[in-house]
């Protein structure tokens, strides 16, 4: 893959990739969430298409517009989320994807899946059911019906996430099985553990563009952590002065269940003091999303307090969470504005109770309060502009001036930089310095870890829904905080 | 060269007028061919159709007459599916009303109308209410799917006025399964003079007004709107979604109850089997042609009444079946609904790179 260049809106996921991929090996592609990994290999097996860039397979170039372009060009992929019928059996479901005829050929299916499963080294009953299969199982199954039709190329997307260690071994014995028979494996993941395990070389993605090409034995752990999350940035303008107010967050005890094994959240205590950055650091999907989510009143814990100032807030809806003072940047910030109304109505939204006269809108007052904001704010856009037609940074920016006006005692802040240019970046970071300049208390939430070291007075490290350390910001040590993310406890 | 649909940002604000022209120019082009299968000339149909009602005062009178319960209807589904509540049992909710009228409209012999005229509609939008409230609280209590709950409370309702009218309400005169006239005190006044124009459609014009100012002008309506558009960014913002749903659904209810009484005060004066000629799924057509605004429900109402007495005097005048007029506001909403989609892409080029 040739410079391969894919944007979604503002966003560029991949920016100039270069990806090249041998036979007989297993490739690593590593990078924290939204780094282009996915969006890479959904390229060429033809899911998405590039807005720039070529593909050569054996150094021909060729054009992938579907995935059945791509299984031509013996390309198969694991998605994350499985493309199987349920009722159906194995065999069934491995026919579905064959080319060609009217007739079932139910056989021939079975004979394949009984061939490609002897390939791997695991069992696969043809006639089993998939809705009786686990995850596992149903994995296997992917990869059973990608190796039966032939593909020399199997893209793994985070295969690992669904499964428990045992199932993890066998699944990369049957990966090392399909090298040494010369396939080519490209494993996505970001857990650092498992690509040094599995792969033999590493290609490191970092906000859309490759950071490095590795061979998996000349390297290790904390320098691809390091490649994956980056150096700190220098030279941040920030006052170091610190102003220990009084706690205006006091999170006890809380936990969020949510009817799966493993509670999102468990057990999670912390305090953010005004004047005071709490930055909270975790690969995502370890629980962060849910805290802010009951944070932000749009989830009910299953235990535990939540009190902002001397108010207990705990499940309370977002109207109230706001009446205490909290004021929201949340991680979908595109879901968090109505696209289809204006600038000027999504300014107010919060707070509708303060622009009207009896039940009648104050449209005067709605507009004078935006034009003011849109100054203030920097927003690129007219308050009777949709908000939908707006770019991130100024949906951002739509996010922050609503929240701020109200001058809000707490922040809780989520991914407030994802897919935002450097311009917006730069801004949105200064206004969360202002912020604590001013005296409130702000707890942010993100997965870039640069961001988290120029920004936060403390940190602490979510991993599987629990904070597993807690650092003040002259004491961090960011490989043993890259460890800590990736779930290795005793690292540094 | 091949051609591929491409999302745009917004739909230019010219659609607002070109599109309804273009889904009504596209409609005839289409069951034109249904005129010529009958054998008249599609021309002299659509004149027939579009020109004739509007060629007396009478005709036009008829028109208004045909809009009235449509107006109320579309009213009533633009309202809940402004706010994303998809209401599909206006026509139950007409009939609860219609049920209510036909009983209060008996109750109130010598009253003055000024007493007895705004009982009649206030139990008429209540029984619309009420009927609207079971499919409302199923949905913000539990999460189900009000399409399902609301389309079909709307065969029990029109059992109920069945079985009324051919046991307890069955008139004891001419044993016909209609109810007993309602008291002249009940009656709508006439607003003109030898047409059954009656004060029901001014209702309805006050209904529409009432609603344009809520959804434009109010909170409320900003909160109705926004929950439609967007409910989690509604809720984020903390604005109670279960709430403005369940007052979208209850005044969606209320104003096709008033549909129910403005049809029994104003047009039968009793309860009839065929007091709703599925006025309520008509309103869906209208609402959805109107793009949810009052103001376009009201045209929406005139065009489709326009329709309906079209309808009627060519089936007479010309040699096509009366069903054609329901064939063409079917087809037309058919349109309306594909060119509301379209009308967020555009078609562009794609050559190969």
């Amino acid at each position: 893959m040739r410079g391969i260049v894919k944007r979604f809106g503002d966003l560029v996921a991949n920016d100039g990739v270069d990806f090249t991929l041998a036979s007989g090996t297993i490739h690593a592609l590593l990078g924290e969430n939204g780094a282009g990994k996915t969006t890479l290999m959904r390229i060429l097996y033809g899911l998405a298409l590039p807005d720039a860039g070529e593909i050569l397979v054996d150094g021909r170039r060729v054009e992938i517009r579907s995935p059945s372009d791509a299984i031509a060009a013996g390309i198969g992929m694991v998605t994350q989320h499985f493309s199987l019928v349920a009722p159906m059996t194995v065999a069934e479901n491995v026919a579905l994807g064959d080319e060609g005829g009217f007739r079932l050929d139910r056989r021939g299916a079975r004979a394949k899946v009984v061939k490609a499963s002897e390939r791997v080294g695991i069992a696969v009953r043809p006639d089993a059911r998939v809705a009786t299969l686990s995850v596992g199982e149903q994995q296997r199954v992917e990869i059973v019906k990608a190796l039966s039709r032939d593909c020399r190329v199997l893209i793994l997307d985070e295969p690992t996430a669904v499964l428990v260690p045992q199932q993890v071994e066998a699944l990369f014995n049957a990966l090392r099985r399909l090298r040494d028979q010369g396939l080519a494996v490209v494993f996505i993941s970001h857990k650092l553990r498992e690509v040094t395990a599995i792969s033999d070389e590493v290609t490191v993605l970092r906000r859309g563009r490759v950071e490095g090409t590795v061979t998996t034995r000349t390297t290790d752990e904390r320098e691809l952590g390091r490649m994956m999350v980056g150096r700190p940035m220098t030279g941040v303008a920030r006052d170091d002065e610190r102003v220990p107010g009084e706690v205006v967050l006091r999170v006890e005890r809380l936990s969020v269940a949510d009817g799966s094994a493993l509670p999102a959240v468990r057990d999670i205590s912390l305090e953010v003091r005004s004047g005071e950055i709490l930055g909270v650091a975790g690969v995502s999907g370890n629980g962060q999303t849910e805290l802010v989510e009951v944070l932000s009143g749009m989830r009910v814990p299953s235990a535990g307090t939540v009190v902002v100032g001397n108010v207990d807030v705990t499940g309370q809806p977002p109207a109230r969470v706001t009446a205490a003072g909290v004021g929201r940047i949340p991680e979908d910030r595109h879901a968090s504005v109505v696209r289809d109304l204006s600038v000027a109505y999504n300014l107010v939204l919060e707070d509708l109770d303060a622009y009207r006269r009896g039940p009648v809108l104050d449209e005067g007052r709605i507009r004078r309060t935006a034009h003011d904001l849109i100054d203030r704010f920097d927003i690129r856009a007219g308050p009777a502009d949709l908000v939908g037609t707006l770019s991130g940074g100024n949906v951002q920016k739509v996010l922050l001036a609503r929240v701020l006006a109200r001058r809000p005692k707490l922040l809780v802040v989520a991914q407030p930089t994802q897919g935002l240019d450097v311009g917006a970046t730069e801004y949105v970071r200064g206004q969360l310095l202002a912020q604590r300049g001013a005296g409130a208390a702000v707890l942010l939430v993100s997965e870039e870890l640069e961001e988290l070291l120029a920004l936060a007075d403390r940190l602490a490290v979510m991993y599987e829904g629990t904070i597993v350390g807690e650092f003040d910001r002259a004491e961090v040590d960011v490989d043993r905080l890259g460890l800590l993310m990736a779930g290795i406890r005793a690292g540094g | 060269m091949p051609l591929r649909f491409q999302q745009r940002a917004a739909p230019p604000a010219a659609f607002a007028v070109t599109l309804p022209l273009a889904a009504i120019a596209t409609t005839f082009l289409l069951t034109a061919a249904i005129v010529v299968a009958a054998g008249e000339s599609p021309f002299r149909a659509y004149q027939e159709f579009l020109l004739r009602p509007l060629s007396s005062e009478f005709r036009i009178l008829e028109v208004l007459v045909s809009s009235t319960p449509i107006l109320f209807t579309g009213a009533a589904v633009a309202i809940a599916f402004r706010a994303g509540y998809w209401n599909i049992g206006a026509e139950g909710q007409l009939l609860s009303g219609a049920i209510a009228a036909a009983w209060l409209g008996r109750q109130v012999d010598g009253w003055p109308p000024v007493a007895s005229l705004p009982l009649l509609v206030v139990g008429g939008a209540l029984a619309g209410a009420a009927w609207a409230l079971p499919p409302a609280l199923m949905r913000v209590r539990f999460g189900i799917d009000e399409v399902v709950t609301t389309l079909l409370l709307n065969p029990v309702a029109l059992l109920m006025v069945g079985g009324l009218l051919n046991g307890p309400w069955r008139d004891p005169v001419t044993r016909f399964p209609e109810s007993p006239r309602i008291a002249p005190a009940a009656e709508f006044p006439q607003l003109v003079d030898r047409s059954r124009l009656h004060f029901g459609f001014l209702l309805a014009l006050a209904v529409l007004a009432v609603g344009w100012f809520v959804t434009t002008r109010t909170a409320t309506g900003l909160r109705l709107r926004a929950v439609g558009l967007s409910p989690h960014a509604a809720r984020f913002a903390g604005i109670r979604i279960e709430r403005t749903l369940l007052g979208a659904a209850l005044a969606s209810g209320g104003i096709a109850g008033i549909a129910g009484v403005s049809e029994v005060a104003g047009i039968q004066f009793r309860l009839t089997e065929g007091i709703s000629s599925g006025f309520g799924y008509t309103g869906i057509v209208v609402a959805t042609l109107g793009a949810l605004s009052m103001i376009g429900v009201a045209f929406a109402a005139f065009f489709l009444g326009l329709v309906n007495v079209g309808a009627g005097s060519a089936s007479r005048v010309l040699d096509v079946p009366s069903q054609l007029g329901e064939v063409i506001t079917a087809t037309l909403l058919l349109v309306t609904v594909a060119l509301l989609v379209l009308r967020r892409y555009r078609v562009v080029r794609v050559g190969s790179p």
